[in-house]
């Protein structure tokens, strides 16, 4: 058998799928952030695949910025979840509709 | 060999991610999550994308990671999540439907764009079997650093032992100048809004005590944590309230 690229998008494609699920199912803001991290991943498992394939350095430029925004992204997100965890400890997802901008 | 590394990497990737989105506590969701970080990190060796690889474990399971740990500790909400109550009715067959359909979605899109099919794209598939039959890396950086204008044959002569990383550079410091400084900019700003949104609130921060001492007005919901009747509650005293002001 040959490894070819259709096996990372494949695979990239069924890791998404987990974080999509896991993202809808917990109610944890932190584990869904966790949840989104992971779809960021597979993401760029594809595009490192594809930068592979087409023998193009733009998908791995692509990966590095998909990390930096994931990184900013992670530090805004902790933050809002702390600010609201220290007011109401075990808040879980369902609780913070309560804010209304 | 490279097919037995992936075959290794894939299996402990999705061991990782069905590992984070089951386990009931928090810390061991986050472990999970460090496991699969690091069979696609492992991926992106097998594909020559060494750099990518060591930012990967870096930056993800180094940093992020730790963030958040630091952030399940600091905020002791380590205790175990009774997984076996569904809030919300059908919620979890819903989102195994909708989980599903995202990955026959996209498998059955890269079964299309494999066969070249419906797009009417060129197969993707073939470039990669002749990049195969090359059989050595150094061939390809050849053929890559040949697109790279401005990339005099000295440098790529030094660049022979590590070419992914000098590739990176070279694009990232060149054609991608501009992204670059914006994501910069990005980060300045992610670092200022989280010290403003961490930082305890004196005063400065007016909105969010107005929440707490709105729902106040019903007794028994002052930052008790009640389950569902909250959520409720306090809408519809704040609306109430709000209008009173108006009226008044």
């Amino acid at each position: 058998m040959e490894l070819t690229s259709t096996w990372y998008l494949v695979l990239a494609a069924i890791l998404f799928a987990i974080g999509t699920v896991g993202l809808l199912v917990r109610r944890n803001p932190l584990v869904m952030f966790m949840c989104v991290e992971l779809m960021l991943n597979a993401v760029n498992l594809t595009f490192v695949t594809f930068g592979a394939e087409l023998n193009d350095i733009g998908g791995e430029i692509s990966v590095f910025f998909v990390l930096v925004v994931a990184a900013a992204e992670v530090v805004v997100g902790l933050a809002i979840i702390v600010a609201i965890m220290r007011r109401r400890s075990g808040t879980t997802a369902d609780d913070i509709s309560v804010l209304r901008g | 060999m490279e097919l037995v590394v992936f075959l290794i990497a894939g299996f402990f990737a999705i061991l990782g991610a069905i590992g984070l989105i089951a386990s009931r506590n928090p810390v061991h969701s986050a472990l999970s999550l460090v496991m699969s970080l690091f069979a696609v990190a492992v991926l992106f060796l097998n594909q020559d994308a060494q750099f990518l690889a060591a930012v990967q474990v870096i930056v993800y399971a180094g940093a992020i990671v730790v963030l958040f740990l630091f952030v399940i500790m600091l905020l002791g909400v380590d205790e175990s999540e009774d997984l076996s109550i569904e809030p919300i009715a059908g919620q979890r067959p819903v989102a195994l439907l909708v989980g599903i359909g995202v990955l026959v979605l996209s498998v059955f899109f890269v079964a299309v764009s494999a066969d070249g099919g419906a797009t009417g794209a060129e197969s993707l598939t073939a470039p990669k079997v002749d990049s195969i039959t090359q059989s050595s890396t150094v061939s390809a950086t050849e053929q890559l650093t040949d697109d790279v204008p401005g990339a005099d044959d000295e440098q790529v002569d030094g660049a022979e032992n590590d070419p992914n990383i000098n590739q990176l550079g070279r694009a990232l410091f060149t054609d991608y100048v501009f992204a670059f400084e914006v994501t910069a900019l990005l980060l300045t700003i992610a670092v200022v809004g989280a010290v403003l949104l961490a930082r305890k609130p004196k005063g400065e921060l007016a909105p969010m005590p107005d929440i707490v001492v709105r729902s106040a007005h019903s007794p028994s919901s002052t930052s008790s944590n009640s389950p569902d009747g909250d959520g409720e509650v306090a809408p519809a005293d704040d609306a109430a309230a709000a209008s009173t002001e108006e009226t008044a």
